[in-house]
């Protein structure tokens, strides 16, 4: 595949998603006469090639992309044509690589089965009657089906990790501050990075290498160069964490299960697996559906039919206007957190609420940095349970919200994480895949990838593909 | 009945910022642009856009709470304020709630009072919604996003006329540190009062906000209306409602925008896209001494060092420009009496004739060394008053050198003592009355004589050289 010319590759990308389409529901819009436009002039192009050259991806529905309609999966945004492109984006086609389409997503990224896209779910490539996980659910079912070489997606609360591994392919959300977010539609401010979904880590690694790194139009971007390509290295040594917490009631025991086993595996290649605590990790849901329902209140308030999107006329005055837009415009679970963010913030609720979520906050952040004075990394289950069936959880909140129990904490603490496959489970007619996941210190984005890439040349979980992708492969 | 009364008042004013940029991209901050030309993603507030702080419009914050004697905090942050307006991009208003920027510092006034300033916040800007043009609401975002200072004072203010003067000083202390054009009509600076009323002693009355005041005179005409409107209520059995109340110029009153019950809860919170800032010492210290001497500064020294009156002295400081040019003159000529005069009242007058073709002291065509060289020549009796005025109108059309206008115009005053002597004689001949009266220590009558001598000159000679040459004429006689 390596010697395919650009357009070769594309052309063989935009097919498969094409025919999937039906099926999977990845993609809200593919852009095939950009997507091959963009191929030709790589090929005709001969100066040195950028290190995703060729490659064709998926950009999630929350980065804008100019001239595209970038939507966010809300009906609100139907037909907005972002203006300009997010640096990462933008990067990641200064790097040579090909947009292929819009992926699916749960509006606004709030949700964690893509259920809550208001353009239809996504379907997972393993069993089409399961979630792909969420809210990047498109971008893992389009990496997972073999149609894109990476896609790029966004992680608030477990957004890139927990569709990964609910698809079986690798999923990174950075250091907060590592990427750029400029032009990744805001959710949660001091919460959102933009991630990277790719069929392996070194994919992974090398897409980071080419978006990460400070910008001046992202105050909170950290002030440090691009990640660097991780140099290979053993496991001989490493001390991983494996918090009991994380492996506790809420786990589903089969998920529990082989994520030991992969540990054991981890153990066999030389690592070191140390039972660690983390003792306020109960508190996470709580904390981070409080402060990032807070953000997210907020980062929603310019969606009021004024300037751009969908516009209802209500009682045709401005106020009546804004509240009908909204009203209409935005789906159930957007408006229950407008709603929940909104009362935390109100005055008189204020310091009872969001105070207090800032200072667990704070308590949940000091268990990771105790931890990692004792460990090298941290590790245990992505997602709690495996891919659930579409309309499981749909009408109980409370059961969805619980899925992110083991991806906020490291969310909150603003820390590096990845989610690689470890193994499947045989469920009715289904194999599913479960997904490990490897929490790293601040800043130490490259170490974790390195150490996940170590483990992916000495195993072959990564290398598992639904049938559907094989059958796509003909 | 009012004696019985106490006014307590306390100001709250925005001014914008006279940025290059606005205040978190890097649109222009400019009056006056077609509507929208001055917009992108993030003053706009698409979605994905973040905000980055513009450092000029921390550092002109900085001179303004400087200038003001405030205390600069070392870290500070910016919170977002909610509401929804047809304005307001983002449905929120990038401003800072609990840490605002300074605290501190005051203006004193005349009297001596001195009015404390509880803090001062940097902020954005709204943009413009017009509701008048028809079926639909027009909104400008032109404006949205430009840096804004708000200044809110203790309820120190306890009548219209210190409000009027206090307001009158934060102008010119901003005017002069650069700070803001602070220009009512373009809206660079705008203020909200909040008034009540008690009596003394007694328990604090509860207090009004008013609103949508264009001028310091409508603040202080505002305020005489609503304290009358509050002690009237109050006298007559009633009560004050906690309400703001917007102004009608016109009509004179102010009328309920809304009341308590419809106040916003703005849910204030930290702007998670923008972190902490630190000012430290040494920065500070440097925005410090790029200072300008303030305008009460300048009147003192006016006054003690130049020997000015308080009047001419406040005249000259009412405009940092003025005071500038005046400075600027005084280099080249060491008369601030006649610099003082001359621009206060010749070159005054200029603006308020539309014929000079010159509105204000921006616009003077000629350089303050041209203007120290006119006031020079009429000092010098070279040319006489009314010549030079003619020079300087001169001066307004073709900005060239004084000196050679009053060549090329012939108003040098006639020096030659035999041309005046036949001048004085001639406008003597026939005025034997006027001659006696001077005769006999009548001083006055002379002016009845000046005057013929110079107009049979022409302009050309020097009054204070024909009273002496008529003088001198009798008393030989």
């Amino acid at each position: 595949m390596s010697d395919a010319t650009a357009l070769e590759r594309v052309d063989a990308a935009l097919e498969r998603a094409a025919r999937l389409e039906a099926r999977l529901h990845a993609f809200l819009s593919l852009d095939a006469a950009g997507a091959r436009r963009r191929a030709a002039e790589l090929d005709a192009h001969s100066g040195p090639r950028g290190a995703l050259h060729g490659l064709p991806f998926a950009v999630k529905a929350n980065l804008c992309w100019s001239g595209v309609e970038t939507n966010a999966g809300s009906a609100l945004l139907a037909g907005y044509r972002a203006p300009y492109t997010a640096t990462s984006v933008q990067r990641a086609l200064d790097a040579g690589a090909v947009a292929l389409g819009v992926a699916n997503m749960d509006e606004f990224g709030f949700g964690s089965s893509g259920e809550n896209s208001a353009f239809g779910p996504s379907r997972n490539p393993w069993d089409l009657a399961r979630t792909p996980g969420g809210s990047s659910s498109g971008a893992a079912a389009a990496v997972a089906a073999g149609s894109v070489a990476f896609a790029l997606g966004s992680d608030t609360g477990g957004s890139v990790r927990q569709p990964a591994a609910l698809c079986g392919v690798s999923g990174f959300k950075p250091s907060y501050g590592r990427v750029s977010r400029y032009g990744l539609i805001a959710f949660a401010s001091s919460l959102d990075c933009v991630g990277v979904l790719a069929p392996d880590v070194e994919r992974v690694a090398s897409v980071l290498g080419a978006i990460s790194g400070a910008d001046e139009r992202d105050s909170t971007c950290l002030p440090e160069p691009s990640c660097s390509a991780p140099a290979p290295r053993s496991l001989q040594g490493v001390r991983i964490g494996a918090p009991r917490e994380h492996f506790g009631a809420g786990v589903d025991p089969r998920v529990a299960a082989c994520v030991r086993a992969a540990l054991s595996e981890l153990e066999r290649l030389g690592a070191q697996v140390l039972e660690i605590d983390l003792p306020h990790t109960h508190a996470a849901i709580s904390t981070y559906y409080v402060v990032a329902s807070a953000e997210a209140s907020s980062n929603l308030a310019r969606y009021d039919g004024v300037r751009y999107g969908k516009r209802e006329r209500g009682d045709g005055s401005l106020q009546g206007m804004i509240t009908a837009t909204r009203s209409s415009g935005f789906g159930a679970e957007a408006r229950r957190r407008i709603a929940l963010g909104s009362y935390v913030l109100s005055s008189g609720y204020y310091e009872a609420w969001y105070v207090q979520a800032l200072k667990v906050r704070r308590l949940i952040a000091r268990d990771f940095e105790r931890a990692f004075e004792r460990v090298d990394v941290i590790a245990g289950p992505t997602s709690p349970s495996l891919a659930f069936a579409l309309g499981e959880r749909s009408a109980d909140p409370l059961a969805m919200y619980a899925g992110d129990a083991l991806t906020t904490p490291a969310s909150l603490a603003g820390l590096p994480a990845l989610s690689t496959p470890c193994g499947l489970v045989r469920e009715g007619d289904s194999d599913l895949p479960v997904g490990l996941q490897w929490i790293g210190p601040h800043g130490a984005d490259e170490f974790v990838l390195a150490l996940g890439a170590a483990w992916q040349r000495a195993s072959a979980h990564h290398l598992a593909r639904p049938a559907l992708a094989q059958e796509a492969q003909r | 009945m009012s004696a019985a009364w106490q006014v307590v008042v306390g100001l709250e004013t925005h001014c914008q910022l006279a940025t290059a940029s606005k205040l978190f991209c890097g649109c222009a901050n400019a009056f006056g642009a077609a509507p929208n030309t001055l917009v992108c993603a993030v003053c706009s507030g698409q979605p994905g856009a973040l905000p980055v702080l513009n450092r000029e419009a921390l550092d002109l914050g900085l001179r303004a709470a400087l200038a003001l004697g405030c205390n600069v905090a070392p870290r500070t942050k910016f919170d977002r304020k909610h509401y929804f307006y047809c304005d307001l991009p983002k449905g929120y208003q990038i401003s800072q709630y609990d840490q605002p920027f300074c605290t501190g510092g005051g203006i004193a006034l005349a009297s001596g009072k001195f009015v404390r300033l509880a803090r001062i916040h940097l902020e954005e800007d709204a943009g413009k919604a017009i509701h008048d043009r028809g079926a639909h609401s027009l909104v400008d975002l032109n404006r949205a996003g430009v840096p804004l200072i708000e200044a809110v004072t203790e309820p120190d203010l306890s009548s219209a006329a210190e409000a009027h003067e206090y307001l009158t000083a934060l102008k010119e202390i901003l005017q002069f540190a650069g700070v803001s054009e602070c220009d009512m009509e373009k809206g660079s600076l705008r203020c909200d009062v909040n008034v009540s009323v008690q009596r003394p002693g007694g328990a604090r009355g509860t207090k009004v906000e008013l609103k949508n005041l264009n001028s310091f005179a409508n603040v202080a005409a505002a305020l005489e209306h609503e304290v009358a409107r509050q002690i009237q209520s109050l006298e007559s059995g009633g009560e004050v409602r906690q309400e703001t109340r917007l102004f009608d110029a016109e009509a004179g009153v102010t009328r309920t925008m809304r009341t308590k019950e419809d106040a916003h809860d703005y849910r204030y919170f930290p702007d998670p896209d923008l972190p902490l800032f630190t000012l430290d010492e040494a920065h500070v210290a440097r925005v410090r001494s790029y200072l300008p001497e303030l305008p009460a500064a300048r009147r003192a020294r006016y006054v003690k060092a130049l020997g000015l009156s308080a009047y001419d002295a406040g005249v000259l400081t009412a405009s940092r420009a003025t005071s500038d040019y005046f400075e600027a003159a005084l280099r080249h000529n060491d008369a601030p009496k006649e610099l003082a005069n001359w621009l206060t009242n010749e070159v005054a007058a200029l603006f308020s004739d539309a014929a000079s073709g010159v509105r204000s002291i921006d616009e003077l065509p000629f350089k303050p060394f041209d203007f120290a060289e006119l006031v020079e020549l009429a000092r010098t009796g070279r040319v006489t008053r009314s010549g030079a005025r003619t020079i300087l109108r001169a001066m307004c059309a073709q900005p060239r050198a004084p000196r050679e206008l009053m060549r090329e115009l012939g108003l040098e005053t006639v020096a030659d003592s035999g041309q005046l002597e036949r001048w004085c004689r001639e406008a003597l001949l026939g005025r034997e009355k006027i001659v006696a009266d001077v005769r006999r220590g009548e001083e006055k009558a002379l002016g009845a004589l000046i005057g013929p001598v110079l107009k049979l000159s022409g302009g050309k000679a020097d009054p204070k050289a024909v009273r002496e040459k008529l003088l001198e004429l009798i008393r030989a006689s």
